[in-house]
């Protein structure tokens, strides 16, 4: 399985907030992405998750992003954890086991969260919820994982394991592209990105250069 | 579990537990309805005349008040971003949102009708029609509703725009769900208004699971 991403880049409201990046990944390798705050990092990953409309093409094992085929290759952790804080930590992740298929349970055990299955999500500190957030990756196997600051909040002990896990994931065919600041212990190749250019010539949008007066 | 009604079961499940807002719905239709005769005053006639449009208004208003929650919340918190990764379509999603939204708020107004219905001094004759015509209207406001909602999705005050989006939406079912009653409390037959509500019904609940999708993906880039 190869990841190709050949020039892909974003424009938000006539303004570049991309620059074109290209990259290829093998079976087994992952991407750290670097760069200051604002670089793009987190417009990549979701760029790359099919959230945002891109310039640029891109493919794994074939299928191009934008499809479906594409969709059900990637699983994604941004910063919101996408937790009901009214549901107790077993029932968020059981309904996420329910749609992507996957044992809740085993899911629950390998992020420490057993313990608390019971208390409601709300109750949680942030790093459980992170945790909570984190357990839905192993759920099913999906090769491609596009993770947006994981290890925020996660204690040393957690980070651990959750560098653990995806160095499981490396060493079974998975691939990885991992926004983050710290340095997880993995054989993670770098990817430093360069800010977009903002220079007033780039905005196409003819209301924000002024050309509609 | 299959996913769909693992989603249905969680949608219901978070609108019946604390600030899930499943009760706000009915409580408000009971207040408006019991408000009513207190500013009208005693009057039997009148309140009998009354009774099917100020039923109507009351269910289109209380079906309002859960919308604007229902794609934001996911919004906020990034469900909907995993919702649009998962193997489900986003239009099979939209509907079991839509019908989730249908169970928690537009079938207790359904239900608590028949006994507002009496306080209001409806006639006897009307109910069973009023209940059919909300029975068969109420799915299309959950439905229309779901398609504004899902377009003031990423606003702020979101909800403030979707009534006015939704509410002119509202006017079809609102006049052939009240005419419904209203004939058969003057002992006439429903007459063209049953299948015209019917039909506004189906289309809304074929079509705006579609129509909500595209307006999400939108939101969503």
């Amino acid at each position: 399985m190869e990841l190709i991403v050949d020039r892909i880049g974003c424009e938000r409201g006539g303004r570049r907030v991309l620059d074109d990046v290209s990259l290829t990944l093998q079976a087994g390798q992952g991407i750290a992405l670097r760069g200051p705050n604002g670089v793009g990092k987190s417009t990549l990953i979701r760029a790359l998750c099919g959230l945002l409309p891109v310039t640029g093409r891109a493919e794994l094992d074939g299928r191009k992003l934008g499809s479906d085929e594409w969709t059900d290759l990637i699983a994604y952790t941004g910063h919101r954890d996408a937790i009901k804080s009214v549901l107790t930590v077993g029932e968020n992740l059981r309904f996420w086991a329910a749609l992507h298929g996957g044992d809740a349970n085993a899911a629950l055990d390998r992020f420490d969260l057993m313990p608390i299955a019971d208390r409601p999500a709300g109750l949680c500190s942030a790093g459980q919820k992170r945790r909570l957030g984190l357990a839905r990756l192993v759920l099913s196997p999906r090769p491609l994982w596009l993770l947006d600051e994981p290890t925020v909040s996660l204690d040393a002990e957690h980070t651990r394991i959750f560098g653990d896990i995806l160095s499981t994931h490396l060493d079974a065919g998975g691939l990885a592209i991992v926004a983050t600041h710290i340095d997880l212990g993995l054989a993670l190749r770098p990817h430093v990105l360069t800010p977009p250019s903002t220079a007033p010539e780039d905005v196409s949008d003819p209301f924000l250069t002024g050309d509609y007066l | 579990m299959s996913p769909l009604r693992a989603l249905l079961e969680r949608e219901v499940r978070l609108a019946v537990r604390a600030g899930g807002g499943a009760g706000l719905g009915l409580a408000f239709f009971l207040i408006v309805t019991l408000l009513a005769p207190l500013g009208i005053g005693p009057d039997q006639t009148l309140l009998a005349q009354v009774a099917p449009g100020l039923l109507w208004v009351a269910a289109l208003l209380a079906c309002l008040l859960s919308l604007d929650r229902l794609f934001q919340a996911d919004h906020e918190d990034g469900t909907l971003d995993i919702l649009a990764l998962s193997p489900l379509p986003l239009e099979g999603i939209v509907a079991v949102k839509m019908m989730a939204h249908w169970v928690t708020t537009g079938l207790p107004l359904v239900i608590a009708a028949p006994v507002l219905a009496l306080t209001l001094n409806m006639p006897e004759a009307a109910q069973p029609m009023l209940i059919l015509g909300l029975a068969i209207g109420t799915p299309a406001l959950s439905a229309i509703g779901a398609v504004g909602a899902a377009i003031t999705v990423g606003l702020r005050r979101g909800g403030l725009l979707l009534s006015l989006l939704v509410l002119p939406l509202y006017v079809p079912t609102l006049i052939f769900g009240a005419q419904i009653a209203s004939r058969a409390g003057d002992g006439l037959e429903a007459g063209a208004s049953l299948p015209f509500l019917a039909g506004i019904s189906l289309l809304s609940l074929s079509a705006g699971p579609f129509v909500a999708a595209a307006a999400l993906r939108v939101n969503l880039r």
